[in-house]
């Protein structure tokens, strides 16, 4: 069996519409685990997950405490906490907020690149601050792929433009493209 | 050999030493002090104490380790920091919701109740479980206890004083966690300070107890267990649950953080759920 790929995927401002524009696109028989980390405020993680759900073709859900991470599902980050990858199964912390936000994009990149080195692609999406790029980098140090929004077309540029500094030479694609990427797995 | 593959070699032996280096610091700390984190999960573990050796401006996770072994008070630093948890009243207000639902009933038919707050951190989860009980009435039968491995902590949380900067999102969540009073009706402020009402924690017994090396202490009609278990590896897990299920009354309640759940252990057997979601179990054997 080859091993999977691992596609991590961070945003904020905007992204929550990206991932209408993603998800949807993805089919049955996805090949790769996708893992999600969205800030958002605590009002809305009510609506999010029936929504994305409703529109996806392969197992989605929040994980649980030292869930196997698995081929063809798609994991999202639940508020109020820190997901991190260990081993071959998820990790959870309640640490401080790191850039202010908790999910961390930074804390689940950074140890998804520790643990699954090449076969990692990191995706920044739109929003605001610069949580990621360190995590980018991260994944650009272990040999993995490093996607970029195009902070043109970003509702929030703080994000894409902070992980392009941090990563210059990553693949900056419109949502289109990524949303095609994601989905040629 | 390419340059690129050199490199990755090289992060790849830098990653490797990082990991010997915490075993190594976790292994003297458990024989110098008696403090045993060697079967917590390794991830967030090692980014706590990469942390702890960027606050405390050493040179690598070994230098730390050289100078723990001989200075009480890093040691201290060193466990406030790695137990640092934030977290806020009545988070999770749907869990206080099914609380009120499904546990509240069952207390009330009781005269004289235990409570224990495993890992209570500063206390926010024990003024909000004080604060629901007084509501409901019944907080005069209930003897609370509530522990942690970290008394600074203990510390905090005994005094009940919080930032005045938290309390619009606890009134929030109290509301929303069905609160029927005014949650001013539980604090003072001053200061910038929310100083929690004194009597509310009359009943609480506030102690240090590690769950990885200390015993069972009592026999309780709830334990609150929420977000601790994370920090453990499995094998670590399993054999606190072990200490909790020894720790439960016959028809105890147990209770779990929202990510958390028995599936990993030995006891899932021993339960059965009275709120999938919410993590809220009964025991039954």
């Amino acid at each position: 069996m080859t091993p999977f790929s691992v596609l991590v995927m961070g945003g904020s401002l905007g992204a929550l519409d990206a991932l209408h524009e993603i998800l949807p696109r993805i089919s049955q028989n996805f090949s790769a685990a996708l893992i999600i980390v969205l800030h958002r405020e605590k009002e809305e993680s009510g609506g999010l997950m029936p929504l994305l759900i409703r529109n996806c073709a392969v197992p989605i859900g929040f994980p649980e405490d030292k869930d196997s991470i698995l081929a063809g599902h798609i994991y999202v980050a639940p508020p109020n906490y820190h997901l991190l990858i260990e081993e071959d199964h998820f990790a959870y912390s309640m640490d401080e907020p790191e850039d202010y936000a908790r999910p961390s994009i930074d804390a689940l990149f950074e140890s998804a690149a520790e643990r699954y080195k090449n076969r990692v692609t990191g995706i920044v999406l739109t929003g605001m601050r610069q949580d990621g790029a360190r995590g980018l980098a991260a994944i650009k140090g272990h040999n993995g792929e490093a996607i970029v929004q195009s902070p043109l077309e970003a509702i929030g540029d703080g994000m894409p433009l902070a992980a392009l500094r941090a990563v210059p030479n990553a693949k900056v694609l419109t949502l289109r493209e990524i949303a095609e990427f994601v989905a040629s797995f | 050999m390419n340059e690129e593959d050199q490199q990755s070699v090289e992060v790849s032996t830098e990653i490797d030493l990082e990991d010997i280096e915490v075993r190594l610091l976790l292994e003297a700390i458990y024989q110098r002090w008696g403090y045993d984190f060697r079967d917590y999960a390794p991830i967030s573990l090692k980014r706590r104490i990469l942390r702890i050796v960027e606050i405390e401006k050493v040179q690598s996770i070994s230098a730390l380790q050289e100078q723990i072994l001989r200075d009480s008070s890093l040691m201290q630093r060193f466990l406030n920091q790695l137990m640092v948890s934030v977290t806020s009243m009545f988070r999770d207000p749907h869990f206080y919701l099914s609380f009120r639902k499904l546990v509240m009933p069952l207390l009330k038919e009781k005269q004289q109740l235990r409570i224990w707050h495993a890992g209570c951190a500063s206390g926010e989860e024990v003024y909000s479980m004080l604060i629901l009980l007084h509501e409901e009435g019944i907080i005069d039968r209930v003897r609370i206890y509530a522990t942690d491995l970290d008394q600074t902590g203990l510390d905090k949380a005994r005094q009940g004083i919080y930032s005045i900067d938290s309390i619009k999102e606890y009134t929030e969540n109290f509301q929303a966690a069905g609160g029927k009073t005014p949650f001013s009706n539980y604090y003072y402020s001053g200061h910038g300070n929310a100083v929690m009402r004194r009597d509310l924690s009359e009943n609480v017994v506030w102690a240090q107890h590690n769950l990885v090396t200390d015993a069972s202490f009592n026999e309780f009609d709830v334990i609150f267990c929420r977000n601790v278990l994370i920090y453990f590896n499995e094998k670590l897990q399993d054999r606190v649950h072990k200490l909790l299920h020894d720790s439960l009354t016959e028809d105890g309640i147990l209770i779990l953080g929202r990510q958390e759940s028995l599936r990993l252990t030995s006891h899932v057997p021993n339960y059965s759920a009275l709120d999938r979601r919410e993590k809220i179990y009964q025991r039954i054997q």
